[in-house]
C-alpha cells in the first residue's frame, strides 16, 4: 500500500465532515480509503490539461418563476417532524464550542 | 417470462370493470404476507392505505370515471422518494421515523394515473451500495435464490417486482442502482436520460447523476411507466423542458436497419456466462435485421475512478443537511458542533461515512485538483467517447452486471470489490444518457443475466425498440 493518506488526514477529514468517529475507525478507514486512492491512481497519467471539466450532463440554465405568492410547505407540519422546535422555529443547542 | 399479470393488463382489466382494484391489491398483499418475511423487500408495507385507495378507485370506476392509465396497478416505491405523511427513511437510522411534508413529483404523477402504492422498499443506505446489504434495517434477499443478494441499491424495488409483491416499482439509479438489481433479479430496469424524470422529492445522493426509473416484468410495462413519470417539472432545475416521449407506440417496430454497437475495448471483468448471453443477444438482433458495428470507448476503463470520486464528492455535500436540526434523529449534546458530529456518527452507517469522508477529502483544499477536478475531466473524456461512438451506432450493448447475483457477504470485506459491480453501468450516469437492463436468459446457478442497452441523450425510443426485440428473443 502506498500510504497516500495518513490517519491524521482521515481524522481531519472526519472533523471537517462532522463525524465523531473512534480512533479504531480512523485506522480502518485510513486503510480502506488508501486502498481506494491507490486504485484511483489509474487516471494520474492521463493528459488532461486541455480537457474541460464536466460537472453536469447538460449545460445548466437558471430557472426562475414569477415573483408571486404561491402555496408552500405547512409550517406546523415541517416543525412537527423536526427533532426540536420552539415558538415556530427549530431549536438547537448553543453554538459555543470548538470549530475547525 | 414472468407468471405475474402485467401492469398493462391490470390497468385494462380494472378500468373495464373486469377485475376490481380491491381484488388486485388483495392478491398482491397476499403474496407479500406469504414471502415478505423471507425476502424483506420493504421497509414499510402500506396495506391500509392501499386497500382504501383501491376501494376509492373502484367507486370512481363504478361511477364511470376514467381513473388513469395505471388504474389499480400496485406499485412499490424505493424508500428514498418522499411520500407525504408516510415514513421515508433511505434505509438510514438518521431518517428513521421521518414523515416528509410533501410528495415527490413522481409520486403525484403515479397517483394521478390511478396507481395503488403498496409500500416503501429497502435500499442500501442513501442508495450507496450494490447489494442492499448496507441497509440499516437488514438486507433484502433475492426472491429467485434467497441465499443471494438482489443487487442494489434499489434491491427492494427489484425484489418486490420479482416476487410479485407489486406489478411495477420505482427505483433510483446513480451508478447502476436500477439496472444492476434488475439484472440480478431477472426483471426489466430503466434509467432514463438525466433530466427526463423529475428528481423533486428524491432524496439526493449525487445530484448530477441521480435519476428515477421503473422496474417491471415486461418491456411494455417499463415503457408505460417511463411515459407516465417523464416530463418537465419546474420544481427540478435540471428537468428537460420537453414533453414526455411516446414509448409504448414504438414497441414492435423491430430493429430492421438499426446499428447496434459492440464495444471492441470492453473493460475486463465480466464472467464467461454473462459474456455468452451478450453474444447471444447480438446474434438475436442481427437475426432481427440489425447490423452489428464495433465501437471504441477508450476512456471507459477510467469510469469507475471518475464515478467514485464525483459521486462521493456530491454526496458529502448533499448529506451535510443531516445535522439533527430540521429533520431526522438527533443525539442530544450541550453544544451545536458536538450535536452535529454525534448525530451524524450515530445516524450514518459504515459505507455512508466512508463515502462522505472520501468525498470530503476529494474536495478539500490541496486535493481538489488532484482528485475531484481530474475526475470531472475524465467524465468529459467518457462523454466525448460516447458522442464519437454514437456517430456509427444507434445503441450500444454491454453486460449490465459482470456477474449473476452473488451470495451474501461475498463482496463486503473490501469496499472496492463491491464498487466493481458497477463497472458497466457507471459510464451512462457520467454521460447523462439513458440505459436499461433486459433479462436475457440465465448463467451460473441458473440465475438471470441482464443485457444492457445504452442509448444517446433522449434516445429512449431506439432503446425500447431494441429491448422489445430482445425480450421476444430471450
Amino acid at each position: 500500500m502506498s500510504e497516500r493518506l495518513s490517519a491524521a488526514d482521515v481524522a481531519k477529514v472526519a472533523r471537517m465532515a462532522r463525524l465523531n468517529i473512534s480512533a479504531a475507525d480512523v485506522e480502518r478507514y485510513t486503510q480502506q480509503l488508501d486502498g481506494m486512492l491507490d486504485h484511483f491512481a489509474d487516471i494520474d497519467n492521463l493528459q488532461l490539461a486541455d480537457v474541460q471539466p464536466m460537472t453536469q450532463p447538460f449545460p445548466l440554465v437558471n430557472v426562475l418563476r414569477a415573483d408571486v405568492e404561491q402555496p408552500c410547505l405547512d409550517r406546523e407540519e415541517v416543525l412537527g417532524v423536526a427533532p426540536a422546535a420552539e415558538q415556530g422555529r427549530f431549536r438547537v443547542p448553543p453554538s459555543g464550542g470548538e470549530d475547525e | 417470462m414472468s407468471n405475474f399479470t402485467s401492469a398493462t393488463s391490470i390497468a385494462q382489466n380494472v378500468a373495464s370493470g373486469a377485475q376490481s382494484a380491491a381484488s388486485v391489491v388483495e392478491e398482491h398483499l397476499q403474496r407479500i404476507s406469504q414471502r415478505e418475511e423471507e425476502v424483506h423487500a420493504f421497509n414499510l408495507v402500506t396495506s391500509t392505505e392501499a386497500r382504501e385507495r383501491a376501494a376509492d378507485l373502484d367507486a370512481r370506476i363504478a361511477r364511470g370515471e376514467n381513473v388513469g392509465p395505471l388504474a389499480g396497478v400496485p406499485i412499490a416505491l424505493k424508500d428514498n422518494m418522499c411520500t407525504r405523511g408516510i415514513p421515508t427513511t433511505c434505509s438510514s437510522k438518521i431518517l428513521e421515523g421521518w414523515k416528509p411534508p410533501y410528495n415527490a413529483t413522481v409520486v403525484d404523477k403515479l397517483f394521478a394515473a390511478g396507481a395503488v402504492f403498496v409500500g416503501k422498499t429497502n435500499l442500501d443506505e442513501f442508495a450507496m451500495g450494490s447489494s442492499t446489504e448496507n441497509s440499516a434495517f437488514g438486507p433484502t434477499r433475492n426472491p429467485l435464490d434467497t441465499s443471494r443478494v438482489p443487487g442494489g441499491s434499489s434491491g427492494g424495488s427489484a425484489a418486490a417486482v420479482a416476487a410479485g409483491f407489486a406489478a411495477v416499482s420505482l427505483g433510483s439509479d446513480t451508478g447502476g442502482s436500477i439496472r444492476q438489481p434488475a439484472a440480478l433479479c431477472g426483471v426489466v430496469g430503466v434509467k432514463p436520460t438525466y433530466g427526463l424524470v423529475s428528481r423533486y422529492g428524491l432524496v439526493a445522493f449525487a445530484s448530477s447523476l441521480d435519476q428515477i426509473g421503473p422496474f417491471s416484468h415486461s418491456v411494455a410495462d417499463a415503457a408505460l411507466l417511463t411515459e407516465i413519470i417523464a416530463g418537465y417539472d419546474p420544481m427540478d432545475s435540471t428537468s428537460i423542458p420537453k414533453p414526455a416521449p411516446s414509448l409504448v407506440s414504438v414497441l414492435g417496430r423491430g430493429v430492421e436497419g438499426m446499428r447496434i454497437g459492440r464495444v471492441a475495448d470492453l473493460p475486463e471483468g465480466a464472467d464467461a456466462d454473462v459474456l455468452a448471453r451478450l453474444d447471444a443477444a447480438f446474434v438475436a438482433l442481427e437475426k432481427a435485421g440489425a447490423t452489428i458495428v464495433d465501437v471504441k470507448l477508450p476512456s471507459l476503463s477510467y469510469a469507475l475512478t471518475a464515478y467514485y470520486l464525483i459521486a462521493p464528492a456530491e454526496a458529502s455535500s448533499n448529506l451535510a443537511r443531516y445535522d439533527g436540526v430540521r429533520y431526522g434523529n438527533r443525539v442530544a449534546a450541550n453544544d451545536m458542533n458536538t450535536m452535529y458530529a454525534d448525530t451524524r456518527a450515530a445516524g450514518f452507517g459504515d459505507e455512508v461515512k466512508r463515502r462522505i469522508m472520501l468525498g470530503t477529502y476529494a474536495l478539500s483544499a490541496g486535493y481538489y485538483d488532484a482528485y475531484y477536478g481530474k475526475a470531472l475531466k475524465v467524465r468529459r473524456l467518457i462523454s466525448d467517447d460516447f458522442a464519437a461512438a454514437y456517430v456509427n451506432a444507434d445503441v450500444i450493448l454491454t453486460p449490465t452486471s459482470p456477474t449473476v447475483a452473488f451470495p451474501f457477504g461475498a463482496k463486503t470485506d473490501d469496499p472496492l470489490t463491491m464498487y466493481l459491480c458497477d463497472i458497466f453501468t457507471i459510464p451512462t450516469n457520467l454521460a447523462g444518457h439513458p440505459a436499461m437492463s433486459v433479462p436475457f436468459g440465465t448463467g451460473q446457478a441458473n440465475m438471470p443475466v441482464g443485457v444492457q442497452i445504452l442509448a444517446p441523450t433522449l434516445g429512449e425510443e431506439a432503446m425500447f425498440k431494441v429491448a422489445a426485440v430482445l425480450e421476444s428473443a430471450a
